[in-house]
């Protein structure tokens, strides 16, 4: 069964101080880089978006064709910014990407710059993660004094200067602009499209973004080419990626697999759902496809292949590929409770349907948790998640109405049954936590 | 090429302007190419609802409540999602539906409207705002008769006073960023912000330096009150004075400075309670400054001279008069002087009323002794007015300045001086790429927020900088007053613009100024530009007045007139609205009235004159009369009486009744009458003035001595700002700049006090010390906050001595 699984950003991480550039160039690390450095950069574009890869931060855009859009008669100098503030809720994969192979991102950042003739790159991380910073500054730093970055890299006469800059822990910094207004130092808000990053980004200069895993995934298909890479995957989503399994499975952790794999199939290769007290197998309850702002799915959709279009026929995206496996034992109710105060929290207050919305739908939601919920309120919540959906000024609204409006498509029943009994008597919190034994004061 | 009410050309970039046709509710409209839809919709009667959206602010797309359905966006798809019609911009063959014809448009503008209301107070009959606000209209407009929410909403304490003359009720506001993107893209002054996010977000300012709060400093920061779509900011002054629907409202002129802002005066009850910024694209678009907006309370204090007065000789007391009896009294004691007043009309008069002191003075009293510059003089500036300023149309306009590719600032500091003008300008250079340049010891406040060069002088060495000035056809030059008091200045600025095809501009400082030169209210120019020296001018003038003659010397300007009284080569004095404290030399000036044989004042409020005046006359203050401001641009922006008081009186009536008791009637008694009989002049196209020569000696400081540099900063101590201590206290503090190198010369540590003193007087000013890149020698000091400095007989460009320490 494990052949399923195909290791290229995670094939490494078992090594000895696999984040450090020695360890990194003995598997190859940074050959990719020499072959880019050969390359003229329309041909490296045109090797990215013949690939087929698309962005793996969620909405799945073709990366080479967001390359393409860089003009190339704009005066101003163009840069690279590669988004790590990962923050959604279940999302998990950048991170330990980062982490244990901090060196195949900085790899990709200078073949990316190479590609759009950036000088300047950066790497945007969600401060919180400290660890993560480091590991890659000194990757980073490593980097610099194999002349990989600075002046004239490997003697090509292409000039790279690559920042880590910490975030400060806010999940609308991962929505693109708002990204680039917090590296510029401001608030970080979403603004206003168009002018889009492309043309006026960071510094109003011409801004490629791109999500971690999809840099990180460039040195291998340079290396690789094109059609090892389109071995994997499906006709329109190609070659490998990280899937992140958690919740009420028996080993969660990252499962590097060609896109189009199935839940069932990961569910297999993580041994399962987690096992009852009473020593029978747990049952599939909902789960998300990726992350918390991907609508939820149930049993039904085992077999849905896990890719950009097979998880949008099935009502909701693919998102981050975080797996997020909720068994019997969980209160839909509380669930979507707990990501809708996660949103009303994170909502930057910019547009009034986010702002607004979200501090409604939390008291509403908890009255239902409470079982004190009152006639209507199911249809309440419904309306209240239309005036967000596609009102909002960014995604950000319109993810949070999705955990909401697909519980109740699926568990409309449980809704109803916050109106009289709180989520506690029917779900014990206690027996849907992954580590079962009362805490004692 | 036509021509607007105001005589000037109106050269519009005649481009052909590229027009996009789409569909809005069915109807096909066509508009300029960039229109957003939202303005779109404007033009075929559809309003949509709107908070965040302001025309003359950056779109931001925050509120979400103008959605609208747009099934085809121009390329036959549509978006599938509403979209805001105030980012929108409109494309050829687009189809777009509001809530008059789209289903989907009108859900999504009530769920907005709903989602605004659940964290708003919907405490409407405390609030200031209601009866004229936006939510509350278009709550009613657009949003459910009852809301669905019966859970808790966020509160905050309140109010947060973000100066002392705006507060902050953080609960009603709904964070459309209006106010903050006012300060930053209008002003200029970014000193609130929104923090915090989510339903917590509010408008916030930020800490200072000493670790309390930065307040939101700003000229113009009333404007964000006006603007705001809620009841959220407030004024200190009027919150809870008023309704909105109690008030009546007057279009009106604000009467600070000389450029003319529209404004409207609300009142009620004969009193007036606040007054808003008008709106006139040509003029001041929607923004007014604070003084504008907040300085009305000076006429309606307890000082107010209510009945003329008439000094008695046994007790020497003022006693009231009746107004036959005064007039009278006046017309006695002024023949009694005739020929050796006088006059000292002011800089604050209307038009009409300032040429009828003009021909008061020369018909009623035969002189030509008349000078409205209640100021320091300078020498040839009255010679450059008559030449370049008096009956010239003004060839420069606001709009012009957007257009023009450099502007050049000399001796004037807009964002104090002109504040409708600084915002222009500002607007010229952010949006149109306009170049300002300006020639002053250094760079202010405001002339950084217009990111201008500076061309560095030392105060009075002007005229020397201009000579080396490049310009072209496509520049400005504004000279402001203070280029006026450097000899040879102004005919300077005239001489650099012609000898490049530049134009030339006179910004003054107050209202009356420019109408004063029209109505010849100097002792070398008679009215609508006709030359005193010259004969035919004189001959024409007295043809039309239908006199023998008119005075035919060049009389004494302000000084002249102050001397002459001081030493009795005259003998009485005729004085309106003129502060003591604001002439060339005030100890001078009061020792002058003490030696008077006759002063005669026309006074809205007591002040120093009307106490040692043998007839005081009360006139009218602007709010009571009509009347019209000739604006820094020869705009001629009349206005009418706000409040209509009886007993309030005209300059004009008043002089024409003393004219009339004299035997030499003016021929008027009324504005109208005055204005007529201005117009009847017509102009002069016969020989102009001489310009002056142009005198260029540089400025070289005696050992030991600075020079000064000052202004007269926006909000200052002048009492035309009286009664308005919430306004009085959003004033810079005063302090005194220097280059380091001068602070360290004269052995004073930056930050500490440090103490002005001017030669030969008592009279001392000490204020706190900060270093500006000013040249070394000179000390830059505020006009008149805490301080008037024209006390220590000081101006721009006098010598200074300055040291350590405060006053001992």
């Amino acid at each position: 069964m494990s052949d399923v699984l195909t290791p290229v950003l995670s094939a490494n991480w078992a090594d000895d101080r696999a984040w450090t550039l020695p360890v990194y160039a003995e598997r190859g690390g940074y050959e990719a880089l020499r072959t880019a450095m050969a390359m003229e950069p329309a041909d490296l574009i045109t090797l990215v978006k013949d690939s087929g890869l698309r962005g793996r931060g969620g909405a799945g855009f073709p990366t080479g064709m967001k390359w393409s859009f860089i003009p190339t008669d704009n005066p101003n100098p163009t840069y690279l910014v590669v988004n790590a503030d990962e923050s959604e809720p279940g999302t998990c994969k950048d991170i330990p990407l980062m982490m244990a192979n901090p060196h195949v991102l900085v790899e990709g950042v200078i073949i990316a710059a190479r590609a759009i003739q950036a000088q300047r790159a950066f790497i945007y991380v969600r401060g919180e993660v400290l660890h993560v910073v480091r590991r890659l500054r000194a990757a980073v730093r490593e980097a610099y004094e194999a002349g990989y970055l600075g002046p004239n890299i490997l003697g090509s006469g292409m000039n790279l200067d690559l920042v880590v800059h910490a975030g400060a822990g806010a999940y609308i910094c991962g929505e693109e602009t708002a990204l680039l207004d917090s590296l510029e130092g401001r608030r970080g808000q979403p603004r206003l499209r168009p002018p889009f990053p492309a043309v006026a980004g960071l510094y109003a200069s011409p801004t490629v973004i791109n999500n971690v895993e999809s840099i990180a995934s460039v040195p291998a298909i340079v290396r690789g080419g094109i059609d090892w890479f389109g071995s994997m995957g499906t006709e329109k989503s190609k070659g490998f990626t990280l899937y992140s399994l958690s919740g009420h499975v028996k080993r969660p952790g990252q499962y590097e697999a060609p896109l189009g794999i199935t839940l069932r199939q990961l569910l297999d290769l993580g041994g399962g759902l987690r096992a009852n007290p009473d020593g029978s197998s747990s049952e599939l309850k909902f789960w998300t496809p990726g992350g918390s702002s991907t609508p939820l799915l149930t049993a039904e959709h085992l077999d849905v292949p896990l890719d950009y279009e097979g998880v949008g026929a099935a009502g909701s995206m693919l998102g981050t590929k975080a797996l997020q496996v909720f068994d019997q034992t969980t209160s839909v109710v509380r669930c979507v409770l707990r990501w809708t105060e996660f949103y009303k929290h994170e909502s930057c207050g910019k547009c009034t349907p986010c702002r607004e919305g979200t501090w409604w739908l939390v008291q509403v939601l908890r009255r239902l948790d409470e079982g004190q919920g009152r006639e209507g309120d199911i249809e309440l919540l419904l309306d209240l998640c239309d005036n967000i959906l596609g009102r909002s000024f960014c995604a950000l609204g319109d993810g949070a109405t999705s955990p909401i409006t697909s519980a109740i498509q699926y568990f409309r029943d449980e809704f109803e049954a916050g109106m009289h009994t709180p989520s506690r008597e029917l779900f014990p919190p206690a027996a849907s936590t992954l580590f079962p034994q009362e805490v004692t004061a | 090429m036509t021509v607007d009410q105001s005589g000037h050309d109106v050269h519009e970039a005649e481009l052909p302007v590229e027009m996009v046709t789409l569909t809005i509710d069915d109807v096909s409209v066509s508009v300029p190419k960039g229109t957003l839809l939202i303005r779109a919709a404007e033009l075929i009667g559809v309003e949509i609802p709107r908070f965040c959206d302001h025309p003359l602010l950056e779109p931001v797309g925050a509120c979400r409540q103008c959605l609208v359905e747009v099934p085809d966006a121009g390329n036959g798809r549509g978006f599938p999602k509403p979209q805001a019609s105030c980012t929108l911009e409109v494309a050829e063959g687009m189809v777009a539906r509001t809530h008059l014809t789209s289903e989907v448009a009108t859900k999504a503008q009530v769920g907005t409207m709903e989602f605004l209301l659940i964290n708003h107070p919907l405490d409407c009959p405390v609030c200031d705002k209601g009866g004229e606000c936006p939510l509350q209209n278009q709550a009613m407009s657009h949003g459910r008769g009852e809301s669905r929410f019966t859970e808790t909403k966020r509160t905050f304490p309140k109010p947060v006073p973000v100066s002392a003359q705006v507060l902050l009720d953080r609960e009603r506001c709904v964070l459309c960023a209006r106010c903050t993107r006012f300060s930053e893209q209008i002003a200029g002054d970014p000193f609130i912000a929104l923090v915090e996010r989510g339903a917590e977000q509010q408008v916030g300012i930020g800490p200072n330096i000493d670790g309390g709060d930065e307040p939101f400093h700003s000229y113009f920061s009333g404007n964000t009150i006006q603007i705001c779509p809620v009841g959220a900011l407030t004024s200190a002054d009027y919150r809870f004075r008023s309704r909105p629907f109690d008030l009546v409202s007057t279009p009106a002129v604000a009467e600070h400075d000389s450029c003319g802002a529209a404004i409207r005066v609300d009142h009620r009850r004969g009193r007036v309670m606040r007054r808003l910024a008008g709106d006139d694209p040509e003029v001041n678009e929607e923004w007014i400054t604070d003084k504008d907006r907040f300085a009305f309370t000076w006429s309606g204090g307890d000082d107010r001279v209510r009945t003329p007065l008439v000094r008695n000789a046994e007790t020497g007391e003022l006693e009231p008069a009746s107004w036959p009896a005064a007039l009278a009294t006046a017309a006695r004691l002024l023949q009694q002087v005739h020929g050796s007043a006088g006059v000292l009309p002011g800089g604050r008069l209307t038009l009409e009323d300032a040429y009828a002191w003009s021909k008061f003075a020369r018909l009623a009293l035969g002189t030509n002794d008349v000078d409205f510059r209640s100021r320091a003089v300078g020498a040839g500036e009255a010679d450059a007015l008559a030449a370049a300023v008096a009956g010239v149309p003004a060839s420069v306009t606001y709009r012009d300045l957007e257009r023009a590719r450099h502007v050049v600032l000399v001796g004037l500091e807009p964002e104090d001086e002109a504040g409708t003008l600084f915002l222009r300008l500002r607007k010229a250079v952010r949006e149109h790429g306009t170049k300002v340049i300006t020639v002053a010891s250094h760079r202010s406040r405001g002339t950084t927020k217009l990111q201008a060069r500076l061309v560095q002088v030392v105060p009075g060495n002007e005229a020397v900088a201009l000579a080396d000035l490049e310009l072209g056809p496509d520049d400005v030059l504004l000279a402001g007053e203070r280029l006026g008091l450097v000899p040879g200045g102004l005919a300077a600025a005239v001489e650099a613009t012609g000898r490049s095809g530049a134009r030339f501009a006179w910004v003054p400082r107050r209202a009356g100024d420019r109408g004063a030169v029209e109505a010849g209210l100097l002792p070398n120019l008679l009215p609508a530009g006709r030359p005193v020296v010259d004969a035919e001018a004189r001959a024409d003038l007295a043809a039309a007045w239908d006199v023998n003659a008119v005075p035919g010397t060049v009389g004494r300007d302000t000084a002249a007139i102050i001397a002459g009284v001081a030493d009795r080569t005259l003998r009485g004095l005729l004085v309106g609205g003129v502060e003591i404290a604001d002439l060339p030399d005030p100890a001078l000036a009061r020792a002058a009235l003490a030696a008077a044989d006759v002063v005669v004042s026309l006074e809205v409020r007591h002040s120093e004159v009307t106490a040692v005046a043998d007839i005081v006359l009360p006139i009218a203050p602007m709010v009571e009369k009509p009347g019209t401001f000739v604006t820094w641009d020869g705009r001629r922006r009349s206005f009418d009486a706000v409040l209509d008081e009886p007993n309030s009186v005209t300059d004009t009536r008043v002089l024409a009744g003393i004219a009339e008791e004299l035997g030499r009637p003016l021929g008027f008694r009324t504005i109208a009458g005055a204005r007529d009989d201005l117009a009847s002049l017509g102009g002069w196209d016969g020989t102009r003035a001489d310009l002056p020569a142009v005198r260029r000696e540089p400025v070289v400081p005696a050992a030991g001595q600075l020079v000064l540099s000052t202004w007269r900063q926006l909000i200052d101590d002048a009492r035309g700002q009286d009664g308005q201590p919430e306004y009085s206290a959003t004033a810079r503090p005063p302090v005194l700049r220097a280059s380091a190198a001068t602070w360290d010369a004269h052995g004073v540590i930056p930050g500490e006090v440090a103490t002005l003193t001017a030669p030969g007087r008592d009279l001392r000013v000490a204020l706190p010390t900060e270093v500006d890149d000013l040249p070394d020698g000179v000390i830059w000091a505020p006009g008149n906050n805490g301080t008037n400095l024209r006390e220590l007989g000081l101006g721009h460009g006098s010598a200074v001595q300055v040291t350590s320490g405060g006053l001992a």
